[in-house]
């Protein structure tokens, strides 16, 4: 276990672009093969990552698995998980072989570099979850665009070079404003190593500047209404597969991102601006769920519900509460595999008829019963039915939200309303009615490989719904800590500066 | 034998100097054809490879001539990287002119006299040594431009190169007239103590005589407002010669706007850093701007290059031994990624004729997915994106403009690439995205081989293996001038 276990993190996370670079020699005619390698390098990761949840120790919020290496001077390679992000690097695992799966049959054109594309950006995917080193979470975090604008502008839709455009430029410039606060904060720490960072007190006015440049790359990853127009249109044009790893781990980038920099290192900031984060994710919320209502394309009706479903995110965060952070958390890893599967279920459908024109569907039901079964449970997830994991962590952000601030919750809630407004409005529209177009009379249910991607997907969504405790039990420990000493954080500047003001009128004569 | 010894410092120049002699005399008495012509390019090479194990050999300050001439570690990194770039330049005009049946003996010999100028540029150590070997490898330069006597591009090129460069040696030398009458002597030591006098920043001389030495030397890096020559002179140029154009000459030129302002004025810090602060933020937003509308390769890299000279310039302008140390490796990675982006558009060839049309590009990736591949990787890095190696050469630049707290010249710095990284991207998409046209020729073997080194470096330069010795040496020479 030793030996294993001190590079058990580097492991899983290059094992994915080690054999991505074994692929680049493999002939391009063999699709079949490439397929197999890049599933089971998939499946063996997620085992991988499993073992990692099996030895972590959710008494401990420290950071585990912890590898140290010396790198670039002071910058460190340095990894280690803790109950926050150890449930992500396992989630991203437990989604790369859904994608594969997906893309066995709608990809066709130049499958192996499609295949190397994803082994990359998985390995860059769960870097940034386990770097503990704020130029190592960089580069993963920034790294992962070219993969990403690859697969979109590649593989993607009518309109793919605009949306992978829109999506690299986007998010560069949020990242770019980071690269410099975090230049800025070696400089005032000395060090780019996250666990002293995160005992680092930074001085209020800069922590203001630190924490608006993160929340520049975060907002727009997250992201954050006004910043989420990029969302829907890389959302549209990405091939199935693209979409869920946007949804379900690049979304959460931003997320994680929040709770694991700008709440620790910059706490005074972090509640400075909490009213700005709170209106926006109040708008976001309903804003969003207000365009989703109008949609005409199932994929982006999706996109902006994520955009709704991040703002319950944000919300919780930002109520710097155990209930909130937990939610939020809990909100993540759930809308990562609903969403993921939500857009699971467009590609279904999208491969039989090449249409995510809402309109061009009616009457499903009729004939795929499994499908249409499949696409119920995950709707009411959507939706944030109680029995379903979209429920926790809805109630949870809501519940904290209301103790922080009634207002803020009462406009989160009406978002819940409309959040099944469009939800039942799309399943209405799509399953049920008369089937009577000519396109969808001979359409077929889904095929065993379909209802081998869906099947652990409904199971979660019914298990995490009833018993959250597995989630809650590992992020617990962390999250109370984190909240711990924000508030301690918090209190002692505010002392700090109440003394300041009580002695500048006496120090004043003397200038 | 002891009197000889007191030269050894300057063996890679006069190595350098004989060589190019010897190769000319060969060239004038060997029959004029081809395998004379090209065996002469394989001497030139060998010629600076034994230039560069000359500029190993030193060790520590050696001064010569009266302190005009400096070998110290900062001077033996530039050249190292000016050798390298002028090497690998050499090896890709290689190909080409011998695909062409253009191959001549004067191409190496001028490549080597302006290389052994650009040697005596990084030691320059006295205003009149400065200008010597400044103009050394200009003239040479200038003919290089022209080198395609037959074509009016490129005669036109060397044409406004030389009226261009001329007008900048007079107000290069300008300056130096005046910081002479401002110190009385030409020695960079004697100037330098001067101008550390308290009040010598509100002395008109000096600040006139830094103002107009400064644009000479801005002209050569091609820092806007002085950039005016670079796309034309980029463009009608051949090939080749513009891939040597972008790479030695420059860092020979940034190599001695480092040792000025940081040796030579560094009395005068706050005046010289807002002239570089001002080049630095001219040069990235009109180098990103300016080149989104572009149509031609050479011009849209002779545009990236001038952004690339203003990112180098943000680590100038910091004017610490961080902010040295991160021009130099910011040149080092600058001077790779150029060479490859060169070997690719060496590369774009059909029926025997160059295609210098960006469009041309489109559907690489399915007609030559290596060269797609690398050409790629070479745009993400200008681009600055991770873990490539332009995201380092950006991050130790910026690092240090933080560390000297010039927040808005960072801020503009990244805003700037994100534009750029337009531009770049758009290169990908034409590759990637769009469908093919008619496949190029055949890469020729010695491009492939530049375009592979250049992009494995490119890509491992993650791996301390790679950037730690590259970075360590450029720490130690940066300490040297401080």
């Amino acid at each position: 276990m030793n030996l294993a276990g001190n590079s058990l993190l580097s492991v899983v996370t290059f094992l994915p672009a080690t054999v991505a670079i074994f692929m680049c020699f493999l002939n391009s005619e063999a699709k079949q093969n490439a397929r197999w390698i890049a599933l089971w390098t998939t499946l063996f990761t997620f085992a991988l990552s499993l073992l990692i949840w099996i030895n972590f120790d959710p008494a401990n919020p420290d950071f585990q698995f912890v590898e140290e290496r010396a790198w670039l001077g002071p910058i460190k390679y340095k990894m280690g998980v803790d109950g926050i992000s150890m449930l992500f690097v396992v989630l991203t695992a437990f989604v790369m072989p859904l994608c594969i799966l997906a893309s066995w049959e709608s990809v066709e054109d130049r499958v192996k570099e499609y295949m190397i594309a994803f082994l990359v950006l998985e390995t860059l995917m769960i870097g940034v979850f386990c770097a503990l080193d704020l130029v190592l979470f960089y580069i993963f975090f920034e790294a992962g665009l070219i993969p990403m604008f690859i697969i979109i502008g590649v593989w993607g839709g009518a309109r793919r070079v605009y949306a992978s455009f829109k999506f690299f430029l986007y998010t560069l410039l949020g990242s770019v404003l980071m690269l410099l606060a975090v230049l800025a904060m070696y400089w005032q720490a000395g060090t780019t190593d996250i666990p002293t960072l995160l005992r680092t007190d930074f001085p209020v006015s800069m922590q203001w500047w630190l924490w608006l440049a993160f929340f520049a790359s975060f907002a727009v990853k997250m992201p954050m209404w006004p910043v989420h127009t990029w969302l829907p249109d890389a959302h549209v044009e990405a091939p199935t597969a693209g979409s869920v790893i946007l949804a379900a781990i690049l979304l959460k980038m931003g997320g994680y991102g929040f709770l694991r920099f700008s709440l620790p290192m910059f706490p005074v900031a972090s509640v400075d601006f909490a009213p700005l984060v709170f209106v926006l994710s109040v708008v976001a919320i309903i804003y969003t769920s207000l365009v989703a209502l109008a949609q005409e394309d199932v994929k982006k009706l999706i996109a902006y519900s994520s955009v709704a479903h991040m703002g319950f995110v944000t919300m919780g965060i930002f109520t710097f509460s155990q209930q909130g952070l937990d939610g939020a958390i809990f909100q993540m890893l759930s809308h990562g595999f609903v969403s993921a599967a939500l857009f699971l279920c467009v590609g279904v459908v999208y491969d039989r008829i090449h249409t995510r024109d809402i309109a061009a569907y009616g009457g499903l039901v009729n004939r795929m019963p499994i499908y249409a079964f499949c696409f119920m449970i995950f709707t009411m997830a959507n939706v944030g039915l109680p029995g379903t994991s979209g429920f926790v962590g809805e109630f949870l952000t809501l519940l904290a939200a209301f103790k922080a601030n009634t207002w803020v919750a009462f406009f989160a809630t009406t978002g819940v309303i409309l959040s099944a407004a469009y939800a039942l409005y799309l399943y209405r529209r799509m399953m049920y009615g008369v089937l009577e177009k000519p396109k969808l009379k001979a359409i077929a249910d889904m095929t065993p490989r379909e209802i081998a991607v869906m099947a652990p997907l409904v199971i979660l969504t019914i298990l995490f719904g009833f018993y959250p405790a597995p989630i809650l039990d590992v992020t617990a420990k962390s999250v109370n800590r984190l909240v711990e000493r924000h508030d301690a954080a918090v209190k002692k500047a505010r002392a700090e500066s109440a003394t300041r003001v009580v002695i500048s009128p006496a120090a004043a004569p003397t200038r | 034998m002891s009197a000889l010894a007191v030269y050894a410092p300057l063996l890679p120049e006069a190595i350098l100097a004989i060589g190019a002699m010897v190769l000319l005399m060969l060239g004038v008495f060997r029959p004029d054809t081809q395998e004379e012509a090209g065996r002469i390019m394989w001497l030139a090479i060998a010629v600076l490879l034994a230039a560069g194990f000359a500029v190993l050999q030193g060790a520590g300050t050696e001064l010569l001539f009266a302190g005009a001439f400096i070998v110290d570690s900062f001077a033996r990194f530039m050249k190292i990287v000016v050798l390298a770039g002028a090497g690998v330049a050499l090896i890709l005009s290689f190909d080409e002119m011998a695909d062409r049946k253009s191959l001549k003996f004067e191409f190496p010999v001028l490549v080597l006299l302006s290389t052994t100028g650009m040697m005596m540029m990084v030691s320059a150590n006295d205003l009149i040594s400065l200008y010597l070997g400044l103009e050394l490898q200009s003239l040479a330069l200038y003919v290089v431009a022209a080198f395609r006597r037959d074509s009016t591009r490129s005669s036109e090129a060397g044409l406004k190169y030389f009226v261009l460069g001329a007008l900048s040696s007079g107000m290069l030398l300008y300056g130096a007239s005046l910081l002479y009458g401002f110190a009385g002597a030409t020695s960079f030591e004697a100037i330098a103590a001067a101008a550390r006098a308290p009040d010598a920043g509100r002395d008109m001389l000096l600040i006139f005589g830094l103002v107009f030495l400064l644009v000479g030397i801005a002209f050569k890096i091609s820092a806007v407002p002085f950039h005016m020559w670079t796309p034309d002179v980029y463009e009608g140029a051949p090939t080749p010669v513009t891939a040597f154009f972008a790479s030695a000459p420059k860092v020979a030129a940034m190599a001695l706007f480092i040792r000025v302002v940081i040796s030579v004025f560094a009395g005068i810090q706050p005046q010289w850093q807002q002239i570089v602060v001002f080049l630095a933020i001219a040069s990235m937003l009109l180098g990103a701007f300016a080149a989104i509308r572009q149509t031609s390769i050479k011009r849209l890299m002779a545009y990236s290059s001038i952004a690339n000279m203003g990112y180098a310039l943000v680590g100038l302008a910091a004017g610490t031994v961080e902010g040295v140390q991160g021009v130099l490796v910011y040149m080092a990675i600058y001077i790779v990624m150029t060479l490859g982006t060169f070997a690719v558009i060496l590369a774009m060839r059909r029926d025997g004729a160059p295609i210098e049309e960006i469009n041309e590009l489109a559907g690489l990736s399915k007609t030559n997915l290596p060269m797609a591949f690398a050409m790629a990787m070479f745009m993400f890095s200008m681009a600055g994106i991770p873990p490539l190696a332009g995201f380092f050469a950006k991050f130790y630049v910026f690092m240090a403009a933080i560390k000297a707290e010039l927040y808005s010249l960072a801020v503009i710095g990244v805003l700037a690439s994100v534009v750029g990284a337009y531009y770049y991207l758009r290169i990908v998409k034409l590759m990637f995205f769009d469908d093919a046209r008619a496949p190029f020729e055949a890469t020729l073997p010695k491009e492939r081989a530049v375009q592979w080194v250049a992009m494995v470096l490119i890509i491992a330069f993650v791996l301390p293996v790679i950037s730690a010795p590259l970075v360590d040496a450029a720490a130690a020479a940066a300490r040297t001038l401080f």
